[in-house]
């Protein structure tokens, strides 16, 4: 169960822009008629992602009357779920796995760059406004442990000098690219010759 | 050393996307290869032949998956069939879905058309977790290029069966790879699972009848239908049957995901695939064999154990999913396990009361024990909560949570007693009642 603030200082209003109005007709279909209150979760992801990455509780107004659902029950789903930010990210989010498999090959080098470079705490947004970071449980990458997630985007196989380039490139607006940074291949062993020699066959 | 698997056995070609995931690239691979015959032979033919597979479901409790699929009703009545794939991977120290989803998409959308047929499902959705929005965009591209090639949709395949896939990201709760739980999350409400009967075979997504699979069991079927449930069974061990995918983290040298026949010796995984533990295999501590859920195993039963659900639970542990999270030497396993209950009293979903409760006790206990702030009451009160819990949860998420500190308790009490002090905190007589946060008062 995610322990979640709701942000003091709420938008009055909230309403689906154009774009997002097509792609919410769109999800409905997914679903059986009868059955709207499925595409809260989606709804959800919608407005946050039109909502500078975090969800104000208009916008659970707002999808609770388009889903006809009591709000109730829209507040339920976004406080219960831990992707759904309630208060304001940075416009870089980084994600830090911290659960065993990553703890044990150092994911707590990686929170000590994000103090160190991002802020002292947790959810608090960097000084010059553009990324803030959080410690999660297990983000399921885990042999390409440690790990951190930026946005959607999953950074692999990191010690705390990638760590600290990565969070630096964040910092000056212009991010490195995702993917393991020990150059291997997805989540192959290295170095490894049994693997890679029956390959094509 | 050790038997290795042959590589014209291995069921996942593109592990590691050496050999591309489009369409058109699995088609080379043998994908979608007679799949019009295959759904022609019926239902029965179907099920039938995944029996003799004796293949076990590959999320974590093994179940007899054609026997399940027999479970659904033979015939559809004013009720829709569904079928829900489980892609919420979310177990510490797994990652072998993720792999599945991202390189190897066909075999699962193909999976899915023949088990969608199979059950009777002429709809089916699949729950990624929302962590894994890339391998999400990544599946929807290969279902759009089965639609385009007609491989699903009215007619799928040619065989004449009607088949819909929509994708459905969850967002971030642990408890939602429980079945009921995901169910819950597709009708839109929180994560919190039912209690069962009915099952979802039954009484499922909707209240119709649904059957829930794993990622990794779907996407088998089709190769297994194609060569043989008997070849299936001839690999691995009895009632222990075929390949599994094995994701080797934590101390080794190099951690990686890899498929190799069920049964194989836990040594041989780590010591030819994952370059060994940091340290050599005299520096290993213990084994978390299954996903954090599973009991650990101490180096001495990791030296001749082989991995298969039958020899692991008899070594009081279990294969769950198959996340093999290796714990060397240099480290606190109490640390370690503390780390674990953490991550427990986080996913709890609130709904029962002996896990919501239980769960912070447990971590509370173990923190201080890591610290050598517990005395061995404290210990013998942690012994007691697992007990509290397991088995009086709606869902296995209390076993889950439980059983990983009996694990540390049975192989690892006298590492605990040595650090925890016999004295208790308090000395002098308090008014204070009893508290687990007591380590919070004034020593």
């Amino acid at each position: 169960m995610s322990i979640k603030k709701i942000h003091t200082d709420q938008p009055k209003e909230f309403c689906f822009n154009d774009e997002n109005k097509i792609l919410a007709k769109e999800i409905l279909k997914k679903y059986p008629k009868e059955n709207k209150k499925s595409a809260v979760m989606p709804y959800l992801y919608l407005a946050q992602k039109q909502n500078d990455n975090w969800i104000p509780l208009a916008a659970m107004k707002y999808i609770a009357k388009e889903l006809s659902m009591p709000y109730i029950r829209v507040y339920e789903v976004a406080t219960f779920y831990s992707m759904y930010n309630l208060a304001p990210v940075g416009k870089y989010f980084v994600q830090v796995c911290t659960t065993s498999p990553c703890m044990l090959r150092g994911a707590n080098q990686i929170v000590d760059s994000c103090k160190k470079k991002i802020s002292e705490l947790e959810n608090e947004i960097s000084k010059n406004g553009n990324c803030s970071w959080v410690e999660v449980e297990c983000l399921g990458a885990c042999v390409n442990a440690p790990m951190m997630q930026i946005n959607s985007d999953y950074y692999e196989d990191l010690n705390s000098e990638s760590a600290n380039k990565i969070i630096d490139s964040l910092l000056q607006d212009k991010p490195l690219k995702p993917g393991s940074y020990r150059g291997r291949l997805n989540s192959s062993p290295e170095n490894n010759k049994t693997i890679y020699s029956g390959k094509n066959d | 050393m050790g038997k290795m698997i042959k590589e014209e056995n291995k069921i996942f070609k593109n592990l590691y996307n050496n050999l591309g995931w489009e369409l058109k690239d699995s088609i080379k691979r043998g994908d979608w290869k007679d799949t019009k015959k295959i759904i022609s032979k019926g239902r029965d033919w179907i099920i039938n032949e995944i029996k003799i597979s004796e293949l076990r479901g590959r999320g974590g409790a093994g179940f007899s998956t054609g026997l399940k699929w027999s479970f659904a009703p033979k015939k559809t009545y004013d009720r829709p069939h569904y079928l829900v794939i489980n892609a919420d991977e979310s177990e510490p120290g797994t990652c072998k879905d993720r792999d599945i989803l991202r390189f190897e998409p066909q075999k699962l959308i193909e999976g899915c058309l023949i088990a969608g047929y199979a059950v009777n499902a002429n709809k089916c959705y699949i729950y990624i977790r929302g962590e894994y929005y890339k391998e999400g965009q990544r599946l929807q591209s290969a279902i759009d290029q089965a639609y385009e090639r007609n491989l699903i949709g009215k007619n799928a395949a040619g065989s004449g069966w009607d088949f819909d896939i929509f994708i459905h990201y969850g967002a971030g709760a642990y408890i939602c790879g429980e079945e009921t739980a995901l169910l819950e999350s597709i009708e839109g409400n929180k994560g919190q699972p039912r209690l069962k009967p009915p099952f979802p075979a039954l009484v499922g997504l909707y209240g119709c009848p649904t059957i829930v699979n794993n990622v990794e069991t779907v996407a088998v079927v089709p190769t297994i239908l194609r060569r043989g449930g008997k070849w299936f069974s001839s690999i691995g061990k009895p009632k222990n049957t075929g390949t599994k995918i094995f994701c080797i983290s934590g101390n080794v040298n190099s951690p990686c995901n890899v498929e190799e026949e069920m049964g194989i010796p836990l040594k041989t995984l780590i010591e030819e695939y994952a370059g060994g533990v940091i340290g050599g295999w005299e520096n290993l501590q213990a084994v978390i064999p299954g996903g954090s859920s599973m009991p650990l195993l101490p180096k001495k039963i990791c030296d001749t154990i082989t991995m298969d659900f039958d020899s692991l639970i008899k070594n009081k542990s279990g294969l769950g999913t198959a996340g093999i999270i290796v714990i060397n030497k240099d480290q606190d396993i109490i640390k370690c396990m503390a780390r674990i209950a953490r991550f427990y009293k986080h996913e709890s979903c609130g709904q029962c009361t002996p896990c919501r409760e239980g769960s912070g006790w447990m971590w509370r206990i173990l923190n201080r024990a890591e610290k050598g702030d517990a005395t061995r009451s404290d210990i013998n009160l942690l012994a007691d909560v697992t007990k509290q819990i397991e088995g009086h949860t709606i869902c296995a998420f209390g076993e889950g949570s439980a059983w990983p500190v009996q694990g540390l308790l049975r192989h690892f009490r006298k590492e605990i007693d040595k650090r925890c002090s016999d004295d208790p905190l308090i000395k002098k007589k308090s008014s204070n009642p009893y508290l687990v946060d007591q380590h919070l008062l004034e020593k």
